[in-house]
């Protein structure tokens, strides 16, 4: 039995999700795109279902409005929010996966790969960019649950272990950004090993007395929070956020029955003290830096 | 414990065995000589033997690793150690009873032991959550390698799971959680870690207990990041591809070495252990215990050193 990479389109809200992917790809993909937004473009809510003009979802960091619902965004939208002036470094940008079993289910692993790379424009289902916020320099590692459901493979394990060694070298503090499914299933063995290395690095920069925050977003399951994001000296989460290691419809089969309200949330999170606190996307950029001024003087 | 349970793949084994037992009764009624039939269907079991399991499909040796018959984590314990002291609990909510842990002496060196156990009947599969551990099983183990730390004393881990329980309760106390500090903890362990897969190596539930200096696996074994019915189910969308997914994951021992995701594999008689369980006691008995010669000499700094490399350089990237 495993619970890992759960399905998408659960994940993604069930009907939800082509709404998202017809309205928002394109927006969201690219930072540079949302100035050339033309007025008069709307969008509804997922949750609330009120309309509002997309200008304002934008400004308000991509959350609705009217209630607060914290749409899924990617790696270009949070580095956006994080750094300073909107400018960071990324590293290792070109990695890409390999096919280390040349693995086939329905379709070839390395056709998944590349229609993947096609849609998102992404290279694989996670970046790392340093570069200041609020005048703090910090490492941002952040997953985008659009590339094969945010799953972890050897790039996003080797990008982390990677970003961790930069964070050791230069003593730079590192915020890990989970939003995924969990281990990627067609690397197998090889994915279940990126939860040994990414845990063992972090096991080094705790040593090394350098600051970890984990901010998990929704959803953040299976063997990624099984490793690295309930690792933090941190653990943080945005409102509403869906966390587990086993996703909720494999709890449901098994137990035989409905799961209560709320839970998995990262509200239920707190509670059962596995958070040190929840965070809004509007407020992240400042309390990352207030927290960090308060530890970490140079 | 005598195999009283055959797989379909077995078949040519269990007829020709069936034969021999017919003949060897009507050998000894003694009204026909039949000693030379009973050399040649030996020696036919022994032909049938080797090809059936020298041509082992991934899912067949899933099979095997699921046998109700071979030998669990206690019965390795009570046959290669001497002096077990089973030790209980996390300390914080209860003693899971899927992880088992104590210290004890294999060829008469001390050694912290733990494993999940699974059970053979009704009652002690429901009692041992079909080795399934809660976070307070990982926790314990947790607890138990801190102590063999502290008294530096090697630890070794015996894997067998079908994977970490999921239910309301395994997340209300941080299933994630528990195995996530496992890995980080385990990595640094100041003595030498042993981890040896003696069943199934089901995904994070398995390597909540599988960060070692030595990773070995039983020949009959497999380990993966899902089980080939769940993989299946999510990749195929049918539980039907289970044999398939098994070939698809490379899960098994010969697979893992090859991928250099493992250090080692432990030979286990033909067929599987619960064929002759003493030459699997035997064989992972002397598998400790090279394996803690070879790690016992070693400066801490550098086996931890070491062992953060070895994890650190698996995965298949392109640049
Ligand atoms: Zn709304």
């Amino acid at each position: 039995m495993n619970f890992e990479f759960e399905d998408e389109d659960e994940l993604n809200g069930g009907e939800g999700s082509k709404w998202y992917k017809r309205t928002w790809s394109g927006i969201f993909t690219k930072t540079e795109e949302k100035k050339a937004t033309p007025d008069g473009l709307w969008e509804k809510c997922k949750r609330c279902k009120e309309v509002a003009p997309t200008k304002d979802w934008i400004s308000n960091r991509y959350v609705c409005p009217s209630c607060s619902y914290h749409e899924k965004i990617g790696s270009a939208e949070y580095f956006d929010i994080l750094f300073d002036g909107g400018e960071y470094t990324e590293i290792n940008a070109s990695m890409s996966s390999g096919d280390p079993l040349n693995f086939t289910d329905t379709a070839p692993y390395v056709d998944r790969i590349v229609v993947a790379q096609k849609k998102t424009g992404l290279k694989d289902a996670l970046r790392t960019a340093h570069g200041n916020i609020n005048g703090i320099p910090l490492m941002v590692a952040c997953m985008d649950f659009n590339f094969i459901g945010g799953s972890m493979g050897s790039v996003v394990g080797e990008k982390i272990a990677r970003a961790i060694d930069y964070c050791l070298e230069t003593k730079t503090p590192f915020l890990m950004i989970s939003k995924s499914g969990g281990a990627r299933m067609m690397e197998a063995a090889f994915s279940l090993m990126q939860m040994a290395k990414t845990s063992a690095k972090l096991a080094l920069l705790n040593k090394a007395g350098v600051p970890y925050i984990s901010l998990m977003t929704n959803p953040t399951t299976g063997g990624v929070t099984a490793s690295y994001a309930m690792l933090g000296d941190f653990n943080i989460a945005e409102p509403e956020a869906l966390i587990g290691f086993a996703g909720p419809r494999v709890i449901r089969e098994t137990i035989g029955k409905d799961l209560p309200k709320g839970f998995q949330s990262s509200e239920f999170l707190v509670e059962h003290g596995f958070l040190d606190f929840i965070v809004t996307r509007k407020e992240l950029k400042n309390k990352l830096s207030q927290l960090l001024s308060i530890i970490w003087k140079k | 414990m005598a195999n009283n349970h055959w797989f379909d793949f077995e078949k040519e084994i269990v007829d020709l065995m069936d034969q021999l037992e017919k003949t060897k009764e009507s050998n000894a009624k003694g009204k026909v000589d039949l000693s030379d039939m009973i050399v040649t269907l030996e020696e036919k079991i022994q032909l049938a033997k080797e090809a059936t399991y020298s041509k082992l499909t991934g899912w067949q040796k899933v099979q095997i690793s699921r046998h109700q018959n071979r030998p669990y984590t206690l019965d390795y314990i009570e046959h290669i150690a001497t002096n077990f002291i089973e030790l209980h609990g996390d300390r914080q909510v209860k003693d899971d009873k899927a992880i088992v842990g104590g210290f004890a002496e294999i060829g008469g060196r001390p050694v912290m032991i733990i494993g999940q156990q699974k059970g053979r009947n009704t009652k002690e599969r429901q009692l041992r959550n079909f080795g399934m551990p809660n976070p307070e099983g990982y926790r314990k183990a947790l607890r138990l390698m801190k102590l063999a730390e502290k008294f530096n004393v090697p630890i070794i881990t015996l894997i067998d799971t079908p994977g970490a329980s999921p239910g309301l309760e395994a997340e209300e106390r941080g299933q994630g959680e528990a195995i996530a500090r496992n890995l980080m903890e385990m990595s640094v362990l100041k003595v030498p870690v042993i981890c040896i897969v003696i069943g199934e190596g089901a995904s994070g539930g398995a390597l909540g207990i599988g960060i070692g200096d030595k990773v070995l696996m039983m020949q009959y074994t497999w380990y993966s990041v899902i089980s080939p019915e769940s993989c299946s189910s999510i990749l195929w969308r049918t539980w039907e591809k289970k044999e398939l997914a098994a070939e698809a994951l490379k899960l098994s021992a010969t697979d893992m070495l090859g991928n250099g995701l493992v250090d080692g594999i432990i030979p286990e008689p033909l067929g599987g252990a619960h064929h002759s369980p003493e030459v699997a006691y035997e064989n992972i008995k002397q598998a400790i215990l090279d394996s803690l010669d070879e790690l016992t000499g070693m400066d801490p700094d550098e086996r931890i050193g070491k062992r953060i490399d070895k994890f650190s350089r698996m995965g298949v990237v392109v640049e």
